[in-house]
C-alpha cells in the first residue's frame, strides 16, 4: 500500500472594492497570478489561486507526498537485505499520515501569514476577514461529530463536515474515515484560522505524526494561543496532539507481529491486538464495578487462606496491584496470553523500579489457558476474572481442564458478567455484549449450571455470590463462584498405567498427608 | 563376589574389568601404583593426583595443593565418564573419605567402581620410594600410616560400592597380574539380528502366539533365524502367564530370544522369593495360576527373572530395548537408578490431579541416534517420537499386541481377543486432546522452538513469533483438535524485467526450468480469503478421529480463525461440501472418513472487510474526494490564464485515472452476500485422508479429483480452478502460458500460481523447491502496491524488491505443513500435528515485505 499522497486544501475569501478578495494574496505571501511550487520535507507543495477576483480570491495548497522520502525515513534494516518492510509499511504507508503533513506543509509555506505577519497590510492581517476552508479530505477520528465540537467553539458561523463514503458502490460498507470539511466565517483572522488547521488537522487524524521534534509543546502553546486556553475539548486537543508519541513508536515496534498475523487474515490490526481496553465496564458507576469486583475477588482468597495466587488473564494487572497491597500473599503470578497486556501492566505495577523484596512477590508471564502449564500447578488459589466469556464456547472444556485438572489449586474464582442484568445498562443497545471480545454472557442459570457441572466433573465444590447491586429480578451486574477442592484425585482422568513400584506408594501417602495439612490450614 | 576374586592361568593372574568402568588403585605411598597403570592401561585412561598437584601447583609432591588437585582430577574423571570412556584414578585412595567420593562420581555417571587394591610389603615401598628423589626426603612414619588406613579399609570395600575388587598383596602377584576387559551385560551392539521387537504380553498366551505365527516364527524358532526381543511384562493380569513364560524362556534357552524384564517380572521374582508384595495389579492371578505349575518351574521362573538385564543395546548401538525407555545418557551404564528407569520410567517428582505421580516425559527430550524401543505405558496407537516407540498397545486391555520389525522398522499387530481384564482407567485421559495420548500442553509450543521437518531438516521458531502465535492461536483459532494445516505463505516468481511489469509468468517458469522441473501446472488464483476445511463424513467419524462432540468439521482461515461466526453457517458448508465428496465417491476412493481441503474463499469481501475499510477502500474514497475537486481547481485556474500549470494538471489528470483504476481494482474482488447466497468456494487441494497425506500427489490427479467435487455440486457453492499445463522447456507451451496469464488477468483475474505438477519436487540436494509461486495480474498489483505503481520510475524502485526471506519463509512453512499432514496422516498424537500447525502461525509473524 502506497500512503495517500494528494492532500488539497482551499482558502478562499471574498472582498469589496476598497478591500478587495485578492489581498489573500498578500496575506499569504503568495502572488495570486503565480503557480508555485515548495519543497518541504515530505515532497512538494503547490500554491495556486483558482480563482482571484476582487469579491471572490481562492488559495489551493496541493502537496504531493512522496512516499519514497517517507519510507526512506521510516526505514531500518531488516532481514535478508530487505528494509524492516513491515515497520516501515505499518508506521508510513497508512493514509492517515496525510493530516500530519498537511500541517507541516502549512507551518512551511504560510509561515508568516501563520504568525499574523504581513509587511504589505498589517492592518487587514490584524483584522478578521470572511474567509470559506475547504478540505475535501480531512481524516477524522471521531468523525463529523467530533468535527464539529473540534471547530463550533472557535467562532466560525458554519462548520460543515459530511462523512464520504467508503465506496460508493458498496453503500453497506457505511463511511470512511474521511470527511469533507467546510468552515465558513468572517470574525476571525487568517492567522487564527491557519493556526486552528495547524493544530487540528493532526489531533483530528489522532495523534500518528511519528516525527514529531521535542519542541512539540512549545509549537502548540504557540498555535494554541489565543483560543485553546478557553476551548471545551482542551485535554482532547492536547492529549491527542502530544499524545504518547514515544510509547507509541514503541507500541507499534511491539505489535508487529501480531499486524503480520491480522494481514495474513484480511484483518485491521485492531480485531487482533484487542486485549488491551481500559474500559471493559459499559458505564461508570458510583463505585464502578471492576472497583467492587476486585474487592469480591480480595475478600474471596483472604476467606479462603490462600497465599500463593495466579490471576489467570491478568489483564493489564490492576488485580495484582492489589494483591500486592496485602502482604498475606506471598507469591502473585499474573498471567495472560497477551504480550502487550502484560508489558501495560509491568509499567503500571512499575516493576522496573519495584523493591526487591515487593517484585519478588510478583511475577508476570505470558501463558495460554488453551494449554495446560506445568509452571501453574500447586498454587493456593487461582482467579478467573471476565476471562472465561473471552474464549469461544467450544473451546472452554480446555480452559476447564487447564485450570481444574491440571494446576489445580485449591481456590478458583471465577467472575462473568450476568447478562440478564444488561437490561439495566442504559448505554447498551438490547441484545448486545458488554464487550467487542465477549463470545457469550451467561445468565445466573446458565452459569451455575456450568460451575457445577465442572466442579462435579473435577473435584470441587461451588458457591456462587453476587458482585455489585443484587437486582430482585435481573440479579448482579457480575456474578461470582468460589471453587473449592474437595478430592486430591477425582473420577474421570486417566492414569496411563498402573504402577508397581514401591516408591509409588509411598508417594500417594505423602500426597495424602499433604492434602490433610492443607485441609487443616483453611 | 569375593574380595578376593581370584582367576589364575597358569603364572598369570587375570583381573577382570568392566569395560566402562572407574578403575581405582589403592595403595600406599611407594606401592608401585603408577607403574602398574602404565602397564596395563593406556596413558590417557589414568588421571594421577600427583599429575593435578602439578597442574594447579607446580609440584607433584606439594601436600598443601591437594584439595584444588582433587577437584581438578575428579572434573576430569567426570568428564571421561560422561564420555562412557573407562577411566583409572592413580592416587593412594587409602582413606575411606577419598574413596567415597569416587565411587560416588561413578555412581553418578551410572558406571562400576572396580578397586584394584596393591598391597605390598612397607619394605618395597620404602625402597622404591628412596629411589625417587624428589620423595627421598618423605617421612618415615607416612608409609606405615598409609598402610593401617589402607588395612583398616580392605575387607569393607565391597560395602563401599565396588563391584570388582583385586588385591595384589607381593611384587611377584603383581608382576603376574594380567587386566582382562570384560563386555558389560548390557552391551549386546555385536547382535545384528534382524529383531522382532515384541511389546507387552501381560500373559496373554494366545494373542502371542498368534503374533508369533504372524512374525514368521515356527515353534519359537524363526525359519530365517531371526531374533525376537521381550520388552517385557510377560505376566500379570492376563490368563495365562505360565503359559507365555514357557514360551519366552524357552526361546530365551535355545537363543531365539531375548527378554528384558519388566516392572512385573521384578515384582514377581521378589515375591518368588519369598519377600512381602502387595497383590495387585494382576500379581494375584498370576501367583494363582503358578500355583498350579510345578515347584520346579517356579524356581525355573525365580532364575530366570534374577539373569534378566535390564536393557540391551543392540546392533551396533543402533537399537537399545528396555521396558520402560532410557535416555541416552542411561544407554548401556550400570547402576541403580539406570536399572529403575529401565524398568519404570522417570516421574517429575510431582503428583497428577489423582495423586499419582506425573510421569516425566522423557522421549520428548530424546535426541539420542539410537533408536529405543520400549513398552510399560499402554499408549492407543504406536507412533515413533524422537526415534523412540512405545509398542504397549494394552493387549490384555482388549487392545493389540504389537511387535516391531527390525531394521525394517515395520510393525506387526494382532487384535486382542477379548478384554482380558478391566483397565483401572481408560487407556488415555478425557481431556480435550487426551484420547489420542495427552492434552497440549505449554512447553509443546511456547518459547524458542525447533520443529523437526522429514522435507527441511530442523525448523526454528523465534520466541517473538512464538508469543504473537500465541495469543492468536488461544483467542481467535478453532478448536486445535480440528485445526490439522495451516496454508504455506506463498512467494511471487522472480520479478519481472518486461516493460510495464513487476510480475510476468516468463520469470516463474524460468524459474522452475533452472530448477529442473519440466511440467508446470498453472492455476488460476482466486481472489478471496485462504480457507481450509475439514470435512468428517458424519459427527461420529469427528469423534473418533478428532475427538471433538458435536462439529463435524471446521472451516477455518489461513491463521486458523472460523470462518464463518455461527457454527450453523459453518455446518451448512461442510453439509454442502460433505454432499459433494459422497456423490463423487471419495469416500470409497480414498477410503476414508474424513478429507482435509485447501482452497480459496470468495468473496473477498466475506472476511476481509477490516483491511478493506482500513486501507483499500480508504484510499479510494479519499482519492475520489480530493482528486476531482484539485483537477477542477487547476483546470480553473489555468483556464484565467496562471502559467506553469499545465505539467501538474497533466499528472493530477492522470493519477485520477490511476485512482479510479485502483478502485475497480478492488472492486472486482467484492460483491454482496447474504448467508451462503454470493459464497463461492474454490479448492485447489485435497491435503489429507486417514492414514494418509495427499499432498504430494500430482496436481493434475488432484485437479480430477476436485473437478469431479464440483460437478457433483448442485448448489452451486463449489467453483472450479481455471488451469494450464506448460512444459518449461518448450518455448510454444511457454508462450501459450503467458497469453492464457494475460487473457485472465486482462479479463480481471488476480493472477496464477505455478506449481511443479508432480507437487512435491525436490532440487539436486535433497531439498524441496518452492511448491508454488504466484505471477498476479498487472492491475490485480495496484490493490498491493497503489494507484501508481506502474509508472516507470516507480516499477524501477520496485523491481528491487528483495525476494529471499519470502521465498526461505515459503519453504519452511511448506515442509511445517507437510509435517504436520504426515504427522496426522501416521496418526501421531495432537500435540506432535499441533507443534507443526503451531509453528506455521508463529512463522507467519516474521517479519517480510508484506505486499510480496
Amino acid at each position: 500500500m502506497l500512503i495517500l499522497d494528494r492532500v488539497f486544501l482551499t482558502i478562499s475569501t471574498t472582498g469589496i472594492p476598497e478591500r478587495p478578495a485578492t489581498d489573500l494574496g498578500f496575506l499569504l505571501h503568495k502572488h495570486p497570478e503565480k503557480a508555485q511550487a515548495f519543497s518541504t520535507s515530505y515532497g512538494t507543495a503547490h500554491v495556486f489561486y483558482p480563482e482571484a477576483g476582487p469579491e471572490r480570491c481562492t488559495a489551493a495548497l496541493l502537496l504531493e507526498v512522496d512516499p519514497v522520502a517517507l519510507v526512506r525515513r521510516g526505514k531500518g534494516k531488516g532481514r535478508g537485505g530487505a528494509p524492516d518492510a513491515a515497520l516501515a509499511q505499518y508506521v508510513n504507508d497508512r493514509p492517515y499520515a496525510a493530516s500530519s503533513l498537511l500541517a507541516v506543509a502549512l507551518a512551511q509555506v504560510f509561515k508568516t501569514a501563520l504568525h499574523g505577519v504581513c509587511r504589505a497590510l498589517p492592518e487587514r492581517a490584524a483584522r478578521p476577514l470572511p474567509l470559506r476552508i475547504e478540505v475535501p479530505a480531512l481524516p477524522a477520528r471521531g468523525g463529523s461529530e467530533l468535527v464539529r465540537e473540534l471547530f463550533g467553539p472557535l467562532g466560525w458561523t458554519t462548520v460543515e463536515a459530511e462523512p464520504v463514503a467508503l465506496d460508493a458502490e458498496f453503500p453497506a460498507w457505511g463511511d470512511s474515515r474521511y470527511v469533507r470539511l467546510v468552515l465558513e466565517g468572517d470574525g476571525l483572522r487568517l492567522a487564527d484560522a491557519l493556526n486552528q488547521l495547524y493544530v487540528l488537522l493532526p489531533v483530528l487524524d489522532d495523534a500518528k505524526h511519528y516525527w514529531v521534534a521535542p519542541d512539540e509543546v512549545d509549537k502548540l502553546l504557540r498555535a494554541g494561543d489565543g483560543w485553546l486556553a478557553a476551548h471545551p475539548r482542551r485535554e482532547l486537543i492536547t492529549t491527542r496532539y502530544l499524545a504518547r508519541r514515544r510509547s507509541l513508536a514503541r507500541e507499534a515496534a511491539e505489535r508487529l507481529e501480531l499486524v503480520r498475523l491480522a494481514e495474513a487474515d484480511g484483518l485491521d490490526v485492531g480485531d487482533v491486538d484487542n486485549a488491551v481496553d481500559e474500559a471493559s465496564d459499559t458505564e461508570e458507576r458510583p463505585v464502578p464495578l471492576a472497583v467492587l469486583r476486585r474487592e469480591a475477588i480480595l475478600a474471596a482468597l483472604r476467606a479462603s487462606g490462600a497465599a500463593r495466587v495466579l490471576d489467570l488473564g491478568c489483564g493489564q494487572g490492576q488485580l495484582v496491584q492489589e494483591l500486592l497491597k496485602d502482604v498475606r500473599f506471598t507469591e502473585i503470578v499474573g498471567v495472560d496470553v497477551s504480550a502487550r497486556a502484560l508489558s501495560v501492566a509491568a509499567r503500571r505495577l512499575r516493576l522496573d523500579r519495584m523493591g526487591e523484596r515487593q517484585a519478588a512477590r510478583v511475577t508476570l508471564t505470558q501463558g495460554s489457558l488453551a494449554y495446560t502449564d506445568k509452571r501453574l500447578a500447586g498454587y493456593d488459589a487461582a482467579v478467573l476474572s471476565e476471562v472465561i466469556e473471552h474464549l469461544d464456547l467450544p473451546r472452554l472444556s480446555a480452559l476447564e481442564y487447564a485450570v481444574f485438572g491440571a494446576a489445580r489449586p485449591r481456590t478458583v474464582v471465577v467472575t462473568t458478567p450476568n447478562v440478564e442484568y444488561n437490561v439495566r445498562w442504559e448505554s447498551l443497545p438490547a441484545g448486545h455484549v458488554r464487550h467487542g471480545d465477549h463470545r457469550f454472557e451467561w445468565t445466573r442459570a446458565e452459569f451455575r449450571a456450568w460451575a457445577e457441572g465442572v466442579a462435579g466433573r473435577f473435584g470441587y465444590g461451588v458457591e456462587f455470590a453476587p458482585v455489585g447491586e443484587d437486582d430482585p429480578e435481573v440479579g448482579p451486574p457480575t456474578q461470582l463462584a468460589l471453587f473449592t477442592r474437595t478430592a486430591p484425585s477425582g473420577p474421570g482422568e486417566a492414569h496411563p498405567h498402573d504402577r508397581t513400584h514401591a516408591s509409588t506408594h509411598a508417594n500417594e501417602n505423602k500426597h495424602e498427608h499433604t492434602h490433610e495439612k492443607e485441609g487443616a490450614r483453611t | 563376589m569375593s574380595a578376593e576374586s581370584v582367576t589364575t592361568t597358569g603364572e598369570r593372574r587375570v583381573l577382570p574389568v568392566t569395560d566402562l568402568s572407574l578403575v581405582v588403585l589403592v595403595g600406599a605411598t611407594g606401592s608401585g601404583k603408577s607403574s602398574f597403570a602404565r602397564r596395563h592401561f593406556k596413558p590417557t585412561e589414568v588421571v594421577s593426583s600427583d599429575f593435578c598437584r602439578g597442574l594447579v601447583a607446580d609440584d607433584e609432591n606439594d601436600q598443601s595443593a591437594s584439595g584444588d588437585a582433587f577437584d581438578v582430577l575428579h572434573y576430569i574423571v567426570g568428564k571421561r565418564l560422561a564420555a562412557g570412556r573407562l577411566t583409572v584414578v592413580d592416587a593412594t585412595n587409602v582413606q575411606r573419605e577419598a574413596r567415597r567420593r569416587l565411587v560416588a562420581l561413578a555412581r553418578e555417571h551410572d558406571v562400576l567402581p572396580i578397586a584394584i587394591v596393591l598391597d605390598l610389603p612397607e619394605a618395597v615401598c620404602r625402597e622404591r620410594n628412596a629411589l625417587r628423589p624428589d620423595r627421598s626426603g618423605m617421612p618415615p612414619h607416612v608409609i606405615p600410616r598409609h598402610r593401617r588406613e589402607l588395612h583398616r579399609g580392605l575387607k569393607g570395600l565391597e560395602r563401599e560400592g565396588f563391584r570388582k575388587v583385586h588385591v595384589l598383596r607381593s611384587p611377584d602377584e603383581v608382576d603376574a597380574a594380567e587386566v582382562v576387559r570384560e563386555r558389560r551385560y548390557n552391551d549386546l551392539r555385536h547382535l545384528t539380528g534382524p529383531f522382532d521387537i515384541i511389546g507387552d504380553v501381560h500373559g496373554c498366551r494366545s494373542e502371542l502366539e498368534t503374533l508369533l505365527g504372524r512374525l514368521g516364527y515356527v515353534d519359537g524358532a524363526h525359519p530365517e533365524g531371526r531374533t525376537a526381543v521381550f520388552v517385557g511384562d510377560l505376566v500379570d493380569r492376563g490368563p495365562d502367564s505360565p503359559g507365555v513364560l514357557r514360551r519366552v524362556m524357552g526361546m530365551v534357552a535355545a537363543g531365539t530370544a531375548l527378554c528384558v524384564p519388566g516392572n512385573h517380572e521384578n515384582k514377581l521374582g521378589r515375591w518368588l522369593k519369598g519377600r512381602k508384595v502387595r497383590e495387585t495389579h494382576g500379581l494375584a492371578e498370576t501367583i494363582e495360576q503358578l500355583g498350579r505349575e510345578p515347584e520346579e518351574f517356579r524356581t525355573e521362573v525365580r532364575e530366570f527373572i534374577d539373569g534378566l538385564v535390564s536393557h540391551y543395546v543392540l546392533d551396533g548401538g543402533r537399537l537399545v530395548v528396555c521396558h520402560a525407555g532410557l535416555p541416552e545418557k542411561y544407554h548401556g551404564r550400570t547402576s541403580g537408578r539406570v536399572r529403575s528407569h529401565a524398568l519404570y520410567g522417570d516421574t517429575t517428582g510431582e503428583t497428577d490431579a489423582f495423586g499419582l505421580p506425573v510421569r516425566y516425559p522423557w522421549a520428548e527430550d530424546y535426541r539420542g541416534r539410537a533408536a529405543v524401543v520400549y513398552g510399560h505405558t499402554p499408549v492407543p496407537v504406536t507412533s515413533w517420537l524422537n526415534n523412540t516407540l512405545c509398542l504397549d498397545t494394552g493387549a490384555v486391555f482388549g487392545g493389540r499386541m504389537t511387535a516391531l520389525r527390525w531394521p525394517e522398522r515395520e510393525i506387526v499387530d494382532v487384535p486382542a481377543e477379548r478384554v482380558w481384564y478391566a483397565p483401572a482407567r481408560p487407556a488415555a485421559s478425557e481431556a480435550p486432546g487426551g484420547h489420542q495420548g495427552r492434552p497440549l500442553d505449554l512447553a509443546d509450543v511456547r518459547g524458542r522452538r525447533t520443529v523437526e521437518t522429514r522435507h527441511l531438516g530442523n525448523v526454528a521458531v523465534r520466541e517473538e513469533n512464538a508469543a504473537a502465535a500465541l495469543e492468536v492461536m488461544s483467542r481467535f483459532a478453532v478448536d486445535p483438535r480440528l485445526l490439522a494445516y495451516l496454508p504455506p505463505t506463498m512467494a511471487p516468481g522472480p520479478t519481472a524485467r518486461a516493460e510495464g511489469f513487476l510480475e510476468h509468468p516468463a520469470e516463474a517458469f524460468a524459474q522452475y526450468r533452472a530448477d529442473g522441473v519440466g511440467r508446470v501446472v498453472c492455476e488460476e488464483k482466486h481472489m478471496g480469503s485462504r480457507a481450509v476445511a475439514l470435512v468428517c463424513r458424519d459427527a461420529a467419524a469427528a469423534r473418533e478421529r478428532f475427538g471433538v462432540d458435536g462439529p463435524t468439521g471446521a472451516l477455518h482461515t489461513r491463521t486458523g480463525r472460523p470462518f464463518f461466526d455461527g457454527p450453523e453457517v459453518t455446518e451448512e458448508v461442510l453439509g454442502r461440501l460433505r454432499a459433494a465428496i459422497g456423490a463423487a465417491g471419495l469416500w470409497e476412493e480414498l477410503e476414508t472418513d474424513w478429507l482435509l481441503l485447501d482452497g480459496e474463499l470468495m468473496p473477498w469481501s466475506l472476511k476481509s472487510m477490516g483491511l478493506l475499510r482500513a486501507q483499500y477502500a480508504a484510499v479510494g474514497a479519499a482519492s475520489g474526494a480530493v482528486l476531482p475537486q484539485a483537477v477542477r481547481a487547476l483546470e480553473t485556474a489555468a483556464a484565467r490564464g496562471v502559467e506553469g500549470l499545465g505539467g501538474l494538471l497533466a499528472a493530477q489528470r492522470e493519477r485520477a485515472a490511476d485512482a479510479g483504476a485502483f478502485t475497480e481494482a478492488y472492486r472486482r474482488y467484492c460483491w454482496p452476500t447474504d448467508g451462503l447466497d454470493g459464497v463461492r468456494f474454490a479448492p485447489f487441494q485435497l491435503l489429507a485422508a486417514r492414514g494418509a497425506s495427499l499432498a504430494g500427489v500430482p496436481h493434475d490427479r488432484q485437479l480430477t479429483w476436485l473437478d469431479r467435487l464440483v460437478a457433483h455440486d448442485p448448489t452451486g457453492l463449489l467453483r472450479e480452478t481455471r488451469r494450464i499445463v506448460v512444459d518449461t522447456g518448450d518455448g510454444a507451451s511457454v508462450r501459450a502460458g503467458t497469453d492464457w496469464w494475460l487473457e485472465l488477468t486482462a479479463a480481471g483475474g488476480e493472477g496464477m500460481v505455478v506449481k511443479p505438477l508432480a507437487a512435491l519436487v525436490e532440487d539436486g540436494s535433497g531439498r524441496p523447491v518452492q511448491p508454488g509461486v504466484k505471477v498476479r495480474g498487472r492491475e490485480y498489483l495496484r490493490i498491493v502496491y497503489g494507484p501508481e505503481y506502474t509508472r516507470p520510475e516507480n516499477l524501477e524502485r520496485l523491481r528491487q524488491r528483495a525476494l529471499g526471506h519470502k521465498r526461505s519463509l515459503a519453504l519452511r512453512e511448506y515442509a511445517l505443513g507437510l509435517e504436520a499432514l504426515a504427522r496426522l496422516a501416521d496418526g501421531e498424537p495432537l500435540w506432535r500435528v499441533h507443534e507443526a500447525v503451531f509453528a506455521v502461525l508463529a512463522l507467519e509473524s516474521e517479519p517480510v515485505d508484506p505486499r510480496l
